[in-house]
């Protein structure tokens, strides 16, 4: 009982482990591969359009814009949801990136005041 | 309708076939004809038939001959023009002795040769053999209505209305897919014939004939798809007269699928334009008892109930209606994909399962469909989504041209921004190539071989070697390019979706799994060659599909279905296969054992799959994933019940018609055979 305890609450404190040191890219990489069932990751470049190779229809799309939101806390706005922030993985990690660092500054300029 | 089924051998010295073999590959198309089994056999041949009678029901049987028996033929379908060849055949000296179109065949072919086939307003698929010259002809409709497949094994050729039935007559023939078959599915949606899903079989091409005999095999059209060439070959009258003259061809052509048959006709009636316009004909044709029959779904989203129910109000048929809900989607779907004999990636072929087992049940073996409307006339979003992407690909810089996409697609304007950019981005890459063949397919092409990232390793590097898009488009004919580019569109969509997938997994199958015809007036030869006479704009008007079609319909059919925006046909499909009330064999086909047994998708890939399809329970499914769950599913069916199964040799009907030419106790015939009762012809 308290062998499955204590490797509950392991794999529970990695996993949270990792969302805070795994990078961003290979989260998101992580995510589209599990999301789209891609069996192949070498077919996943950083700098391949997810959208006119199909790999990511519109549906799909919203599918990563829900993923961003909850995993990073962050808020896509509608002007934000273009295929410059959003086409690629290297795009989307870049993107995910600054929100992210937007939103820590924020709080900080926040909890300063 | 029929099946048919032979055997030839390919050299001498070979036994002759095995009347056992014979019958079991007759037993395994029983479904496409219950009502008499004929045999035909000589020391090279055999040839079977699977007889749905429809015409000529007393002395139709099959095979049938000629005056001296030197030349037999089987025959699936129909010749819809049979009984004006027959005046011009018994004119030139042909003695018949039956009523059937049949008959029409043998005799066509003794006088015209192979320019018989062109002189046939039909569907067909045809086997000819000619015992002086030791010769099999194979001939099969223009737009491949009806099937016919081919196998070499050993050196003998077997062919058949469906590889069941080939599988059957030879347990020895290796059945494996092939890779560029499933290549071409998961990106057209269906092969593209001769290509066929299963190595070593080979699909007749529609509009071909094939000659195979000693001194060779030949294989060659009789007729192609043709448009106009600037003015050369084109419609030259005006609008009002293209309507009258679309509207007076329809009429012929379904008074003739109407008058045509010895049996009651009926229609399916899906409640859009152009099964309500042939339901509307071809009920004036019949008076009263028509009957017309319709799906309903329990989900709403893909029901249309109350268009049908004002169609069958408005021309006074006896209406029927199957309701269809998941369960039954994801219950029948086994049988669907045995019927179908490929992957499919959509349920849809399922409820027209389910509406010609009605059909049957109801005791009508022939209906008319408005299948092929679309294609002829220019229905689909595909044609109108080509025609904005091109002229915005003429301005590749325009801002105001893409905003076109919203009208062509008003979803769009409501969808949050993501989509609408994303959108834009999707339909407008490589825009500058708007005037390469196959422009407008690749919005169809690419997100369909997206799901090929799901295909094994191997399978994934033998695709994309293989480039099944540039191999298509390779063997376009010479003038493609001086078509309009909406008649190239027509062209694709006719050679890959209308017979690959309607007439097939849509068509013949499923109406032949309950033994039930379906006639297509839209597929009329004359119908055909003036539709695509007809000026694009004819067709597609501006941005208003099917537009001529649509005003020879004006009167016959309810204002509300002429007006109707174009509902595509669908049929819930992921979601007919999550939740508690899915059948057990779904968990079985997507677990890693039978994955990885049939050999064509990674497991790992399928495994995310369908954890993300069952953690999406019964909220919405992009296109994606309700195509990816489908193929995987049917893949592994197929696999299950085609690849992995030993073929069926059930044989255990009554064969009205034997001819057997082989002598009693002669090599290869096995003693129980030799007792075989034979009707003297």
């Amino acid at each position: 009982m308290s062998d499955h305890g204590g490797v509950a609450v392991q794999m529970a404190s990695e996993e949270k482990g990792s969302r805070v040191i795994e990078p961003v890219k290979s989260r998101v990489k992580r995510f589209v591969m599990e999301n789209f069932y891609v069996s192949d990751p070498s077919e996943l470049d950083d700098d391949t359009s997810l959208i006119t190779t199909g790999t990511v229809d519109s549906t799909g799309m919203l599918e990563i814009i829900a993923f961003l939101e909850s995993e990073y806390g962050i808020k896509v706005l509608d002007p934000e949801m273009i295929p410059a922030n959003l086409e690629t993985l290297g795009r989307i990690a870049a993107f995910a990136d600054r929100k992210t660092r937007d939103a820590l500054a924020a709080s900080r300029e926040k909890g300063s005041t | 309708m029929c099946g048919i089924a032979g055997v030839i051998a390919l050299r001498e010295g070979l036994p002759p076939p095995v009347l056992g073999d014979l019958k079991a590959m007759v037993g395994a198309i029983r479904h496409r004809g219950p009502d008499e089994f004929g045999l035909y056999r000589d020391a090279r041949a055999g040839l079977g038939h699977a007889r749905l009678s429809i015409i000529d029901l007393a002395t139709g049987q099959q095979p049938l001959s000629n005056e001296d028996g030197s030349i037999w033929v089987v025959f699936n379908g129909e010749i819809f023009n049979y009984l004006e060849l027959r005046e011009e055949l018994v004119a030139l000296g042909h003695r018949f002795r039956t009523r059937s179109d049949t008959e029409v065949i043998v005799h066509a072919w003794e006088s015209w040769g192979e320019g018989a086939f062109a002189r046939f307003n039909g569907q067909f698929a045809i086997a000819l053999w000619d015992v002086r010259a030791e010769e099999l002809i194979l001939a099969r409709d223009r737009l491949g209505v009806r099937p016919v497949y081919l196998c070499e094994h050993e050196d003998r050729l077997f062919f058949a209305s469906e590889v069941k039935a080939i599988f059957a007559g030879a347990p020895s023939i290796p059945r494996a897919f092939d890779p560029v078959g499933l290549a071409e599915t998961f990106t057209f949606w269906t092969v593209v014939p001769p290509q066929s899903v299963f190595q070593g079989i080979a699909e007749l091409e529609p509009g071909h004939l094939r000659r195979i005999s000693p001194r060779g095999v030949a294989d060659r059209p009789f007729w192609t798809p043709r448009y106009p060439v600037s003015t050369r070959g084109a419609f030259a009258g005006s609008l009002p007269d293209a309507v009258q003259a679309v509207r007076d061809a329809l009429e012929g052509s379904v008074r003739l699928r109407m008058l045509r048959a010895d049996v009651p006709v009926g229609s399916y009636l899906s409640g859009g334009l152009d099964s309500s316009l042939v339901a509307a004909l071809g009920r004036r044709v019949k008076g009263d008892k028509f009957c017309t029959f319709s799906i309903r779904f329990e989900d709403a989203e893909y029901d249309e109930t109350p268009f049908q129910r004002s169609v069958a109000a408005l021309i006074g048929s006896d209406h029927r209606e199957v309701l269809v809900r998941r369960g039954d989607i994801a219950d029948a779907f086994p049988a669907v994909v045995l019927h179908a004999e490929r992957p499919l990636l959509r349920t849809a072929p399922a409820p027209l399962f389910l509406l010609s087992r009605l059909v049957r049940d109801s005791g009508i073996k022939v209906v008319l469909t408005g299948e092929g409307a679309d294609e002829m006339f220019a229905g689909y979003d595909l044609f109108r989504e080509g025609k904005v992407r091109r002229f915005w690909g003429r301005q590749p810089g325009s801002a105001l041209r893409p905003l076109l996409l919203e009208r062509l697609y008003p979803y769009l304007a409501r969808s949050p921004v993501a989509q609408r950019a994303m959108a834009r981005d999707f339909f407008g890459r490589g825009r500058e190539a708007w005037s390469a063949p196959g422009f407008a397919h690749q919005t169809r092409w690419q997100p369909t071989a997206a799901l090929q990232r799901l295909f094994t390793p191997d399978l994934r590097r033998d695709a994309k070697r293989l480039d099944v898009a540039a191999r298509l488009l390779e063997s376009l004919p010479a003038e493609f390019t001086e078509w309009a580019p909406l008649a190239q569109d027509q062209y694709l969509e006719t050679r890959t979706i209308l017979s690959g997938y309607l007439l097939s997994s849509q068509g013949d199958r499923m109406l032949m799994a309950h033994s039930v015809e379906g006639r297509f007036p839209f597929l009329d030869t004359d119908v055909v060659e003036l539709a695509n006479s007809l000026p694009a704009s004819y067709k597609l008007h501006g941005l208003d599909e099917k537009h001529v079609l649509k005003r020879a319909a004006a009167g016959l059919v309810p204002e509300e279905v002429a007006r109707r925006p174009k509902q595509p046909y669908r049929a819930p499909d992921a979601l007919s296969f999550v939740g508690s009330q899915a059948p057990e064999w779904v968990a079985e086909v997507v677990g890693p054992r039978a994955v990885r047994d049939a050999g064509v998708f990674e497991p790992g890939a399928v495994d995310r799959l369908w954890r993300k399809c069952q953690a999406s329970g019964a909220e919405q499914f992009s296109n994606a994933d309700n195509m990816a769950l489908v193929g995987v599913l049917s893949t592994g069916l197929l696999h299950e019940q085609m690849v992995r199964r030993a073929p069926s040799r059930d044989a255990g009907m009554p064969f009205r018609t034997v001819i057997d030419r082989v002598p009693v106790g002669s090599a290869g015939l096995p003693p129980s055979d030799g007792a075989e009762a034979r009707q003297a012809r």
